[in-house]
């Protein structure tokens, strides 16, 4: 069994009041909430719980209440993350009950939702925490029968002792939360897990199925005022004049005001906030033409020719690689801007007064932004309380709390509660894109072999980076150079689900497809022994495993029946790591009414220990064809500073008859866990490019495959 | 203006302009707050809501239009939460964010009402006017399957 020295601070451990010392004062029957025939209460919020520690409530007839540290913004942690307190704690998980915590950062640690990393960051301190609070029913149960702790167990809520005597947590809780927390826990082996590995589904699902509030969209209280926003419409413009005279006729409208380079109006309702907007007029200096998409395009061109690079990995020697080889592979990819589009628009409540900031409201990063607030408006950190909710989608867009910044700028001048709401249109135009890039990739072959890999990278604003630069092939490659050039813009961009990899590995997946049939091998033997080759490479910074890596290819292969020809039927191979995880996909298309249709993509995945498999198979499903409906329906274009597709009759997103059959395997695997979010995206775009060619002998390098040759 | 409007089988009195989208009344005048706001130009089916048993798109259906229809949502399509479509969503999982689902639901329930044995394909043609950001298309078709299992046992 593992033990570790407990970490936790002293601090954490919040002293059980007496108040709700004895438990039968509630009067509910002694459910030892922990057994599970027991008939749970209809109203569990009339129970009192007793603070254990700040992930868990016990209440005195045994009911248990998780907190939820991180953000969910449809990935699960919700769910996920309370399993594995659960876990150690040893209690049944159906009665559990999840509440989302606020920011709090005394006694949580990042509470972030991005890069995939809640459950990876997480694993060691959710289990001690349940550990440890498990560890100290059972010293309470040690004390009250004058035995040894060492010799008690605990099974689904309750400590036993070889003796005979059983006692639920519900009995303990109030003497085990005035006793010494432990120095050292015992966390439990993998293979005595009950919880993790076992299907859960989100604890959310019967507040969602009903519609009850649960978004910062849905959040209301007495006296609150509406704002919407008004952003220039050019990305760089500067905002000169105001003319309200029209909007402040629109019944509801109370007032419009600047918030420094954009506008607000404040109304008594959504709707009029709305209408209100659309009647006011603006003057805003002149629009930078280049701040357009085929002048990007043309920069990254020029970049290409002029070869200004900034070199990001060099292994062996590049130019003696190339200038030997027998030939030469070079191929372009590209991709447009895409914006996040998550289905709850942006949107925040802010109540800013002389003595605290409330916020409440959508925000994957808590911490920061409250920080970032404070900062702004000049106030202390500690004057801020946020209050997290459900999020309606992430996809990286609410990593960046400008407008929950915007919000409390509004609350502060109109010294009022304001809920902000964007429309969608301000959503889709306002920025923050997955950057346009274009990739330009060369190998040199000699006897057979890759011997050279050179990658430039022409992007807007956001560039591949060091740890990136250190994925496949960095290490598969003896000589090997990573260079990007970035080109400055006021068109603002950011992370979007599987930042750079959502699109460099769609250049690098295909690159390697293409490589393949020069080369005249199978695209999963190329990468096999590419992959054997990276095992000789001592390269302490090389962030994926090729023994992973070929395991998960060998899965999907199986799955798949790689290679074995169906009929009508063709496949596209792909296999990626990022976000710490290892991801194979084969991808089937056929041809119906005379168009490559995709039908089925198979996916292996080793993410460690599955901590959710049903919320696992379920990120897998929604990164595939989230990946796969970027890669042929969607784009963003700007013309002259403005983004051209403003809502989603311009804004093609994939529908339910375009989404395939998704089949997934995980890796059965004792490793510690990792996320799931985003790692199933970056190799879906390929496999399905890859399985068009075999289809159509059609190559598709450039996004969306719909507007640039699917059909020619 | 007054307008009288019947939803979930309760009577309201809301004083709004005649324009205003149902979606707004819903939302802010009426606090029922499980039909969404996702695109308001009913592209997206967010914002789905029952209007005499059909579904419809509330973000652009004004308030005046509504008259003596009976307007359900995703609070009043059962009792306790247990319409086969509600049922069905939980046991197949589908909610990621969850955002979009309530209009899902009202779309399948809509959808099922008036075809009790659908092919796979009426499945798909009927759900496809929803969009799920997370993609969570493949769940919605087998819960829309396993919602007319569910309401076939009980007949």
């Amino acid at each position: 069994m593992k033990t570790l020295k407990n970490k936790m601070d002293r601090k954490t451990f919040i002293k059980v009041s007496l108040l709700s010392g004895t438990g039968i004062i509630f009067g509910v029957n002694y459910l030892q909430a922990s057994d599970i025939s027991s008939k749970m209460p209809n109203d569990l919020e009339s129970l009192n719980y007793n603070n254990f520690n700040a992930y868990i409530q016990i209440a005195n007839n045994g009911m248990v209440t998780i907190y939820a540290p991180n953000p969910e913004i449809g990935q699960g942690v919700k769910t996920s993350m309370p399993m594995i307190v659960a876990e150690e704690l040893d209690v049944v998980w159906e009665n559990v009950s999840v509440k989302q915590a606020n920011l709090d950062t005394a006694n949580f640690k990042r509470q972030v939702a991005g890069g995939s990393q809640s459950i990876r960051y997480s694993w060691m301190h959710l289990r001690e925490a349940g550990a440890t609070a498990r560890q100290m029913l059972i010293n309470a149960a040690a004390i009250e029968w004058n035995v040894n702790a060492s010799d008690c167990k605990t099974n689904s809520g309750f400590v036993i002792h070889p003796n005979g005597k059983k006692i639920g947590y519900g009995d303990l809780v109030v003497k085990a939360a005035k006793l010494e927390v432990p120095t050292k826990v015992t966390l439990k082996e993998p293979k005595y897990f009950k919880i993790i590995g076992k299907q859960a589904r989100n604890v959310d699902n019967f507040k969602i199925t009903q519609g009850d509030s649960l978004y910062g969209m849905d959040y209301f209280e007495e006296g609150m005022v509406y704002a919407s926003i008004i952003h220039p419409p050019a990305f760089g413009q500067k905002l000169i004049n105001i003319d309200d005279s029209e909007a402040l006729k629109v019944k509801g409208v109370l007032e419009v005001i600047r918030i420094g380079n954009n506008i607000a109006v404040i109304a008594t309702d959504t709707w009029a906030a709305f209408k209100g907007k659309k009647q006011v007029t603006a003057t805003y200096d002149e629009v930078n033409k280049k701040e357009d998409s085929n002048y990007f395009d043309a920069q990254m061109d020029k970049a290409f020719e002029s070869g200004e690079f900034k070199k990001i990995r060099e292994d062996g020697n590049v130019l003696e690689a190339f200038s030997k080889a027998d030939k030469v592979v070079e191929r372009v990819y590209e991709a447009p801007f895409l914006a996040h589009n998550t289905m709850e628009p942006m949107n925040f409540f802010a109540n800013v007064t002389p003595s605290k900031i409330e916020l409440k409201g959508p925000i994957q990063t808590p911490e920061g932004t409250a920080n970032q607030v404070a900062r702004i408006l000049k106030r202390e950190v500690s004057e801020v309380t946020l209050e997290m909710c459900r999020i309606g989608g992430g996809f990286g867009r609410r990593l960046k709390g400008d407008y929950v910044i915007e919000a409390a700028l509004i609350s502060d001048k109109i010294k009022k509660p304001v809920k902000l709401v964007y429309t969608r249109e301000d959503d889709m135009t306002a920025g923050l894109y997955r950057p346009k890039v274009k990739y330009k990739i060369k190998a040199a072959i000699k006897n057979g072999k890759v011997t050279g890999y050179h990658l430039q990278e022409a992007s807007v604003n956001a560039t591949v980076n060091k740890m990136r630069a250190d994925f496949f092939p960095s290490g598969a490659v003896d000589n090997l150079l990573i260079e990007t050039h970035r080109i400055k813009s006021k068109v603002t961009c950011f992370a979007w689900r599987a930042p750079i990899c959502n699109i460099l590995a769609f250049a690098e997946q295909s690159f390697f497809d293409e490589l393949a049939i020069e080369l005249n091998t199978s695209p999963v033997q190329l990468r096999l022994d590419l992959l054997e080759n990276a095992k000789n490479h001592k390269d302490k910074n090389m962030q994926y495993s090729p023994d992973r890596m070929q395991a998960v290819i060998k899965k999907v292969v199986a799955d798949a029946n790689f290679g074995t020809s169906k009929k009508g039927v063709y496949q596209g191979f792909s296999a990626y790591y990022s976000h710490n995880s290892h991801v194979a996909q084969i991808a089937e298309v056929e041809i119906k009414d005379h168009q490559p249709v995709v039908t089925k993509v198979y996916c292996a995945v080793d993410c460690g220990i599955v901590v959710n498999p049903l919320g696992a198979q379920a990120q897998a499903e929604g990164g595939i064809i989230d990946g796969i409906g970027h890669a042929m329906y969607s784009e963003q274009i700007v013309e002259k500073g403005v983004a051209q597709n403003t809502n989603f009759h311009q804004y093609r997103l994939i529908r339910l008859k375009e989404a395939p059959e998704i089949h997934v395997s995980f890796i059965k695997s004792d490793e510690a866990p990792t996320g799931m979010g985003e790692p199933t995206l970056p190799p879906a775009p390929a496999a399905l490019a890859n399985a068009i060619y075999a289809a159509t002998g059609n190559r598709l390098r450039k996004h969306p495959f719909v507007t640039n040759g699917l059909n020619s | 203006m007054q307008f009288k409007l019947t939803v979930n089988n309760k009577v309201y009195k809301v004083d709004v302009d005649q324009d205003t989208p149902l979606l707004w009344v819903l939302r802010d005048h009426l606090h029922l707050v499980g039909t969404k706001f996702g695109c308001g130009i009913g592209q997206c089916g967010a914002c789905s809501v029952h209007l005499n048993g059909t579904v419809i798109r509330s973000c652009l259906f004004p308030v005046i239009a509504v008259g003596d229809s009976k307007i359900t949502t995703i609070e009043g399509l059962s009792d306790q939460n247990n319409h086969p479509v509600q049922i069905a969503w939980r046991d197949i999982d589908v909610p990621q964010c969850g955002y979009c689902q309530a209009g899902q639901i009202m779309a399948a329930s809509s959808f099922l009402a008036e075809n009790k044995n659908p092919t796979k394909n009426e499945i798909k043609d009927a759900m496809h006017g929803n969009i799920c950001r997370c993609a969570t298309y493949k769940r919605i078709e087998k819960a829309v399957e396993k919602a007319v299992e569910i309401t076939q046992k009980t007949k």
